[in-house]
């Protein structure tokens, strides 16, 4: 399946779920969110939210300044 | 109370605003408003809603002027260098409107204080510096029941949301708070704070300006409220976006089973 990824297209293996993206980038959950589809994924299900071809997602950094 | 013939032409841009008119301009003259942090973002946010009639600002800061944050506080001038920021920011409030009362809270937010202060406001807008402060007037918030415009900056990007988790959308579910966004607070140092890392100072102004907007808007309920979504600018691309932000039943705030229900983690 073909996957969106900051903007850029990946080639991915389906089944892939958000935990698996966030693990395959190495990624910190602690430090960003997954935007899907211009929708926060909430922490709670991303074990269980299966990607699909044509996503669109970004990295969303957390930033604390003000 | 009705409106003086000099607010009526000081506010005239404002009254003529079908979305605002003669009623709104009276709501804001009668509203609250907790801005915490007079630094980027609290600057303009505070000047903005000065200058749009807010009857009463409240300022937390803890901090003085120092040289290096001119570059984008510009509440603050260079003679105030050295002074309490509250001091310095309620001098420049006077001068863009008199008709503002200014209340200045020079203390850190502890959970000693936090709900004291807070529950005195009808709407807070958080302009902070620092991760735990942001969940602890999250949680605040939200255990007051006080709605909550919540700005941040990182040194191209800035993000904007509006927080009351404690009422419900059109399909029944919590609107989403900070802890839907963040979870919990990142490890000590690992997103590091603008003084190592530099921000530009016109985003600052972007964000602060955007909050103070959002906060009108929620006094006034012109428009749609930005409540269950959260906005991002990435600035070196020129690039908005704006996401929908669903609340998580797994949130220990606001969530099916929280466990939290007081601020005793924050003490």
């Amino acid at each position: 399946m073909q996957l969106t990824i900051n903007g850029d297209i990946h080639e991915a293996q389906a089944p892939l779920t958000v935990l698996g993206l966030i693990e395959r980038f190495g990624l910190d959950p602690r430090k960003v969110a997954i935007e899907r589809n211009f929708e926060i994924v909430p922490r709670s299900v991303y074990g269980e939210t299966q990607l699909a071809d044509g996503d669109r997602l970004e990295i969303v950094h957390f930033v604390g300044g003000g | 109370m009705p409106l003086s013939d000099a607010q009526l032409e000081r506010y005239a841009r404002h009254i003529i605003l079908k979305e605002i008119g003669g009623p709104g301009q009276q709501r804001l003259l009668n509203t609250r408003v907790l801005v915490i942090g007079a630094g980027g973002l609290g600057a303009p946010c505070l000047m903005y809603l000065a200058a749009a009639g807010v009857g009463t600002l409240g300022i937390v800061d803890h901090d003085t002027v120092s040289l290096s944050n001119l570059q984008r506080q510009i509440i603050h001038d260079t003679v105030n260098v050295g002074r309490p920021k509250v001091e310095s920011a309620r001098e420049s409030l006077a001068r863009i409107n008199p008709d503002v009362k200014v209340e200045a809270h020079q203390v850190k937010l502890s959970a000693a204080n936090v709900l004291d202060i807070i529950s005195r406001y009808d709407i807070v807008a958080d302009g902070c510096d620092n991760f735990p402060t942001r969940f602890l007037v999250n949680d605040a918030c939200h255990l007051a029941k006080v709605p909550l415009v919540s700005g941040a900056v990182g040194p191209f990007e800035g993000q904007i949301a509006t927080f009351k988790s404690y009422e419900r959308d059109e399909a029944g579910k919590p609107f989403a708070n900070y802890r839907d966004l963040v979870g919990e607070a990142p490890p000590p140092g690992s997103i590091p704070a603008c003084e190592e890392t530099g921000v530009l100072g016109a985003l600052t102004g972007v964000i602060g300006s955007m909050m103070a907007l959002e906060v009108i808007k929620e006094i006034t309920g012109a428009g749609t409220s930005l409540a269950g979504r959260l906005l991002i600018y990435d600035a070196l691309d020129t690039r908005f976006r704006t996401l929908r932000l669903p609340h998580d039943p797994k949130n220990p705030l606001s969530g099916d089973n929280p466990s939290i229900r007081d601020l005793n983690s924050h003490a």
